[in-house]
């Protein structure tokens, strides 16, 4: 169903319901945003075995991503399915993290994203699966599993470019330390999320850090590289507040489908 | 990428328990632990893959195919080697 003929006069739904229609959008953007930016090595990697596994870790994402949305779009009931919550959203609409919508940079700057960010996911998908919503439950105990695999193979390249050559430890250092200041906001949740938190319906994403500080610092030591220190830390994806980067990002994932709506194949 | 750095490594994968793993291709790695991980992002997206093995492809020995003759020729004039005088029931399986 497509979103022309969404009633925007409609009654607004309770606003319990509303909080966790955000909550699930705001997982399902992330997913979609991070897959994307994956799916741009697809044909580029760095070797042919890495190219199929950046397009392996991208498909996850988006797999999950499907799954957040269309749960997403059952809980709104304004008849918007998946794809129109993926392809007819604007940037402002958008919720995801802003760390996940950082170009992919050089191999180094992707692998340290993705260490950053699955080191958070795979513990929350973990909680998440003891979500009381069933549903959530559900998506959590399949997505854990896929994002212990993408934190095993981000960290061991995150080891072998720290612990590497001149060149691959200086990329590694830049890229982390690029990209740090993007980690603080993982950790934050407003009064809504914190409610369904409460409720168990949501993760504290607080009660995260000890594990996602553990993975990094045991990576961290293996790959002899140095913690980067903490400093002011950038938000605003969660508001919709986005760096210029993921209009970018959105113009190209979502011109096929504004340009022919509704169209299959 | 240069053979030194990114060496070949066999892969052998079994798709059930069971059954035996089986070659089913190779892979550029720097060391055994990423080798393991190309196979699995390879040559597991679509099966049930319960085991992977890999094994760096120096450390195989193969014949010489200029020994074919004396290898393996003769056992052409020994048909009675094939099991194919009896027939296998059902409840076997794979044997």
């Amino acid at each position: 169903m497509s979103a022309d003929i969404v009633d925007r006069h409609g009654p607004a739904p309770q606003a319990a319901a509303a909080a966790l229609v955000a909550y699930v959008l705001s997982l399902a953007d992330d997913a979609l945003v991070l897959g994307h930016r994956l799916s741009e090595w697809s044909g580029r990697g760095p070797t042919l075995e890495e190219d199929i596994a950046l397009s392996n870790l991208a498909l996850d994402l988006i797999g999950q991503a499907r799954l957040c949305y269309s749960y997403a779009g059952e809980l709104e009931g304004l008849g918007r399915d998946e794809d129109a919550l993926a392809y007819r959203r604007d940037e402002h609409a958008y919720r995801n993290l802003l760390l996940l919508e950082q170009p992919n940079g050089d191999f180094a700057m992707t692998m340290a994203r993705h260490l950053l960010y699955a080191a958070f996911l795979a513990p929350y998908f973990t909680a998440l699966s003891a979500s009381s919503d069933a549903r959530l439950a559900e998506i959590g105990g399949k997505a854990a599993k896929e994002m212990a695999y993408h934190l095993r193979h981000a960290a061991e390249w995150v080891i072998r470019l720290g612990d590497g050559t001149e060149e691959s430890r200086a990329r590694m250092t830049a890229a982390l330390d690029e990209l740090w200041m993007y980690t603080g906001e993982m950790f934050d949740m407003d009064a809504d999320e914190s409610a369904l938190s409460a409720q168990g319906i949501a993760v504290d994403r607080g009660s995260i850090r000890p594990a996602w500080e553990a993975t990094l610092t045991r990576v961290l030591a293996q790959a002899t590289l140095a913690r980067p220190a903490d400093r002011w830390m950038q938000r605003g994806g969660r508001a919709g507040r986005h760096s210029e980067h993921l209009g970018h990002l959105l113009a190209e994932m979502q011109v096929v489908h504004r340009a022919h709506p509704g169209a299959s194949w | 990428m240069t053979e030194a750095l990114m060496p070949l490594w066999e892969v052998f994968i079994r798709n059930r328990s069971g059954m035996p793993h089986k070659h089913c291709g190779s892979v550029h790695a720097a060391d055994a632990t990423m080798a393991l991980q190309a196979a699995r992002d390879v040559f597991t997206r679509r099966g049930e893959s319960v085991s992977i093995w890999v094994i760096p492809s120096s450390a195989i020995t193969a014949s010489d195919p200029g020994d074919k003759e004396h290898l393996f020729e003769p056992t052409a004039s020994k048909p009675y080697r094939h099991p194919t005088f009896y027939t296998v029931p059902d409840e076997v399986g794979h044997m």
